[in-house]
C-alpha cells in the first residue's frame, strides 16, 4: 500500500472531474443531471484545492475551497430556480427543448 | 498503516459513487449517489487535516445543495425513460471525450512534479485548523469573505425572484395598504336602540323558527 502521496489525491480528483466532463456528454435529457455533474466537478476542484494545501502546509488553498463550496451553493440555487421556472413554462427540461433564445 | 486503507476506501467510494451518479437510471439514485461521494469526499478531506472543510461539505453540500436537488427531482414531474434517450447515442462522444481528458491528466501526473513526493504535514501546527482558518479568512481574506457573502445574498435574492410568482384569486398582505388605512375609513360607529332588539336578530330569530 504504502504512504498516500499527493499524486493519489490528485489522480482521485482527476477521475471525479472527468467523470463529471463525462455525464455532462451522456445525459443530455436532463438538465438537473448536468448541474449534479458540474458540482461533482468542483468537488473535484476542491479535493486538488485542499490536497494541495495540506501537502504544501499552506492553509489558502482550504480558503479558497470554502469560496468554491459558496459559489457552487449559489449556482446550484440559481440553476435549479430557472430550470423550475424552465419547467412550468415548457413542461421538459431536455437540453434540446431550450431553443426559444435565438441569437 | 490505517490511513492509506481509509484512503483507498474513501476514495473508491467517491469514485464509484461519482460514476453512478452520471449512470444511474433514476434521477432520485443519482442525488442519492451525489451525497454518498459528498460524503467520502469528506472523509479524504478529514484525511488531508482540513477538518473545518469536511464538516462544511456535509452541511453545505449535503444539508443544502443535495437536499435542493432533491426537492427539485422529486417536484418536477419528469419522465424517466424518456430522460435515457440519447444515452448510447452519446456514449462514444462522451467516452472519447473522457478518455482524452483522463489520459491528459495522467500525463500531468508522470511529469517530475518537485513536490509530489512530499507527504502530508501536519498543516495545523499549534493551532487547529478551524482556528488556523479563522485567523486568515478574517484578516487577510475578508473582503474575498464579504464578496461570498454578497455572492449568497443575490443568489437568494435570484432564486426568489424567478420562482415567485402571482396568482390570480390569491389574497396577499400589502403592508403599505394597512398601514395606510385610517380610523375613519374602517371604523363606523352606530348607534343601537338598547330597548328594541335591532332589525338583524329578529330576522335571524324568525329565520331559526322556519328551519324548526
Amino acid at each position: 500500500m504504502g504512504d498516500i502521496s499527493l499524486i493519489h489525491y490528485l489522480m482521485v480528483a482527476a477521475i471525479l472531474f472527468t467523470f463529471g466532463a463525462v455525464g455532462i456528454f451522456l445525459n443530455r435529457k436532463n438538465v438537473i443531471i448536468i448541474l449534479m455533474c458540474i458540482e461533482l466537478m468542483l468537488l473535484a476542484v476542491n479535493i486538488n484545492l485542499a490536497a494541495f494545501s495540506s501537502f504544501h502546509g499552506h492553509i489558502t488553498g482550504q480558503i479558497f475551497a470554502m469560496f468554491i463550496l459558496t459559489v457552487a451553493a449559489a449556482e446550484a440555487a440559481i440553476g435549479l430556480a430557472i430550470l423550475v421556472v424552465y419547467f412550468r413554462n415548457r413542461g421538459s427540461i431536455a437540453v434540446e427543448d431550450i431553443n426559444m433564445m435565438k441569437g | 498503516m490505517i490511513a492509506p486503507l481509509f484512503f483507498y476506501l474513501f476514495a473508491l467510494m467517491t469514485v464509484v459513487s461519482g460514476l453512478m451518479v452520471i449512470i444511474a437510471r433514476n434521477p432520485v439514485h443519482s442525488v442519492l449517489f451525489l451525497i454518498l461521494s459528498f460524503f467520502n469526499s469528506a472523509g479524504l478531506f478529514v484525511l488531508l487535516g482540513a477538518e473545518f472543510l469536511a464538516m462544511l461539505l456535509v452541511v453545505v453540500y449535503v444539508g443544502a445543495v443535495a437536499v435542493l436537488f432533491l426537492f427539485v427531482v422529486m417536484m418536477l414531474d419528469i419522465n424517466i425513460d424518456e430522460m435515457r434517450q440519447g444515452f448510447r447515442q452519446h456514449l462514444p462522444l462522451g467516452l472519447v471525450v473522457g478518455l482524452i481528458l483522463i489520459v491528459e491528466l495522467m500525463m500531468i501526473f508522470t511529469q517530475d512534479v518537485s513536490s509530489s513526493n512530499i507527504l502530508a504535514t501536519n498543516v495545523s501546527g499549534e493551532l487547529s485548523n478551524t482556528a488556523m482558518i479563522g485567523s486568515v479568512l478574517y484578516t487577510e481574506y475578508l473582503l474575498n469573505f464579504q464578496v461570498a457573502g454578497l455572492i449568497l445574498l443575490v443568489a437568494m435574492i435570484g432564486a426568489i425572484t424567478l420562482t415567485m410568482r402571482h396568482r390570480e384569486g390569491v389574497k396577499r398582505q400589502v403592508i403599505s395598504v394597512q398601514n395606510s388605512r385610517t380610523r375613519n375609513e374602517t371604523v363606523q360607529i352606530v348607534s343601537v336602540d338598547s330597548h328594541v332588539a335591532p332589525k338583524v336578530l329578529e330576522d335571524s330569530r324568525a329565520a331559526n323558527k322556519q328551519l324548526k
